[in-house]
């Protein structure tokens, strides 16, 4: 405790008093439902009567019988394909655009400003929005396509299983490549240049630099961004809806965890809807949680390798 | 790299960001007709029948009162009960309040598919099922771990000898609060608002599940319904997400500074 904080500390009761609006609505609205939302999983429901306790049978129903048992390995299957298109498309492309920026000073904030835009724009607008651009009646990218002579490439890219995932991955990535762009763009700011100068006098490269010297450097903010791009992906919802509504359309192929939760405790008319959702939730949330720290833990040890 | 590689990776990259933006703009002032011959033609003499039709038949003036209500009274009440808790936070030596403060950043990981089902329920129970007053309370709740932790982190910063002065002059805790830190926090008010209104905004999912009357829709979740409805009256489609998105832009214009540093803030080491 800092000798300037004791100065001023205030007398407990009267501390309790400020909390308390905060801490009211704070325990009704997020840590009872949390609380109740663990219990959940763990009875049986008819409807929205809780009936009798049967322990992990929910859990056991979700990874064995029809259509969990399908749609839950696919929609994780999904969520997983999302996060690696993320790290390739999204983060590796904020991670190019933040370094050439970082040599531009003079344009780089208008640069910044522009990437940045669509990541304002609400998620399930930007969805709606590229549903518009790419659909096959008067999509603009498919006309674009045709007036270059590409008529070969234009498609229904919505309407293909085989691309719509893929419409998904780019989409998102078109909205969130500023993310990794101001993050590292920061980053590389806050980087010692005198490093880089001693890699230049030695004769690297350019791309020897960013290679052995920059990159390096970086390791413990690609850490932290890879490790909130896993909690986005896993939890992506409005872009999926928009895209492919909310039974994944077409034919599954855009179906995540979180619309398969969506649809099973709102839409699935089953009388255990509560219990078998609760427990896609928790399993949901088991894997994130883990990923995130085991994937921290991890990277701690690369990146004490490395430095 | 060649400077004419990177210039045109940069100005090729601006474009790919802001054209689709653009296209959604001008295609709102074109008619649908003029969108199936001329996909990719300008707007030759604007029209602002889409937008009548959006904002009187198709209730976009209902959703945009309630997301404009919805939203501000959350980011006011949330600020509001989130500074007076970060200043106890950051001005009590309790062990108490450590650990209430523990509870209040865990919030931060908040696994919001798995609370949503519960707070269906306790809406329901004490009556504000489907209201724009239930969505308020949850949105307020769901933005404290943020709010306290962004404003303690800012009190703990600023010096405490004009409390102490306010305290010496017989002011008691209110009055100091009010008269001598509320203008000094206003830099991290502003960080909160901003960071608050965006995401209430354009939230979707909470409104999806915990309102079903259609007159207390916000936008995204009116978006939804209306992208069912007028699914082939494509330049109607074009103004709904142009009104959806057009306060944002105003906010944008007014606050870039505290969203390009907020967005940053905390990162790296």
């Amino acid at each position: 405790m800092s000798r300037r904080r004791r100065a001023a500390a205030l007398p407990t009761p009267v501390a309790l008093l400020f909390i308390l609006p905060a801490a009211a609505l704070f325990a009704v609205f997020v840590l009872y439902p949390m609380a109740t939302a663990l219990t959940y999983s763990l009875f049986s429901w008819r409807g929205t009567a809780q009936d009798a306790f049967v322990g992990l049978d929910n859990f056991v129903a979700l990874f064995t019988t029809e259509p969990y048992a399908t749609q839950l390995p696919r929609a994780f299957g999904h969520n997983a394909l999302l996060f690696a298109g993320a790290m390739v498309v999204q983060n590796s492309l904020g991670l190019l655009l933040a370094y050439v920026l970082h040599r531009r000073g003079r344009l780089r904030r208008l640069f910044q400003v522009l990437y940045t835009m669509p990541y304002l724009v609400s998620p399930l607008v930007v969805g709606y929005l590229w549903s518009l651009l790419l659909s096959p009646l008067f999509g603009p990218v498919n006309a674009a396509l045709r007036a270059v002579g590409l008529d070969a490439v234009a498609q229904p890219w919505l309407g293909d299983p085989d691309t719509a995932l893929w419409v998904v991955v780019l989409v998102t990535a078109w909205q969130w490549v500023g993310f990794p762009l101001l993050v590292y763009g920061a980053a590389l700011g806050a980087l010692d240049p005198t490093l880089e100068e001693a890699a230049m006098l030695d004769g690297a490269s350019s791309r020897q630099r960013f290679w052995h010297v920059t990159l390096p450097l970086l390791t413990p903010v690609i850490g932290t961004v890879s490790v909130l791009t896993f909690i986005f992906s896993m939890e992506a919802f409005p872009i999926p809806y928009a895209l492919g509504g909310s039974s994944g359309s077409p034919a599954g192929a855009t179906d995540v965890m979180s619309l398969l939760f969506y649809r099973t405790a709102f839409h699935s008319g089953a009388s255990n809807a509560i219990g078998i959702s609760s427990a896609v939730a928790i399993v949901l949330f088991v894997v994130i949680v883990g990923v995130s720290v085991a994937f921290t833990r991890w990277f701690r040890r690369v990146e004490r390798r490395l430095t | 790299m060649r400077r004419a590689a990177v210039g045109t990776l940069l100005w090729g990259y601006a474009a790919v960001a802001l054209l689709p933006l653009l296209v959604m703009v001008w295609n709102s002032f074109r008619t649908d007709q003029e969108l199936v011959v001329e996909p990719l033609g300008l707007p030759h003499s604007p029209s602002l029948d889409a937008y009548r039709e959006a904002w009187v038949e198709a209730s976009f003036s209902t959703y945009f009162v309630n997301s404009v209500l919805v939203t501000t009274v959350s980011v006011v009440l949330s600020t509001a009960v989130s500074l007076l808790a970060a200043y106890a936070l950051a001005r009590s030596r309790s062990r108490l309040m450590a650990v209430i403060e523990q509870v209040f950043v865990s919030g931060l990981m908040m696994p919001v598919f798995l609370m949503i089902v519960p707070i269906f329920y306790l809406l329901d129970t004490i009556g504000l099922a489907s209201t724009r007053t239930g969505l308020i309370l949850v949105y307020s709740a769901v933005s404290i771990p943020f709010s306290v932790f962004v404003l303690a982190t800012f009190l703990r910063q600023l010096p405490d000898e004009l409390e102490d002065a306010a305290r010496i002059d017989g002011a008691g805790p209110l009055r100091t609060f009010w008269s001598v830190l509320l203008p000094l926090v206003r830099p991290a008010v502003a960080t909160v608002v901003v960071f608050r209104f965006v995401p209430i905004w354009n939230d979707f999912f909470y409104p999806l599940i915990l309102v079903r009357d259609r007159t207390q829709y916000t936008l995204p979740v009116g978006l939804t319904t209306f992208f069912g409805e007028y699914q082939t009256s494509w330049s109607t489609l074009f103004a709904g997400l142009v009104i959806a998105t057009l306060p944002l832009v105003v906010l944008f214009l007014v606050a870039t500074r505290q969203i390009v540093a907020g967005l940053t803030a905390g990162m790296g080491r």
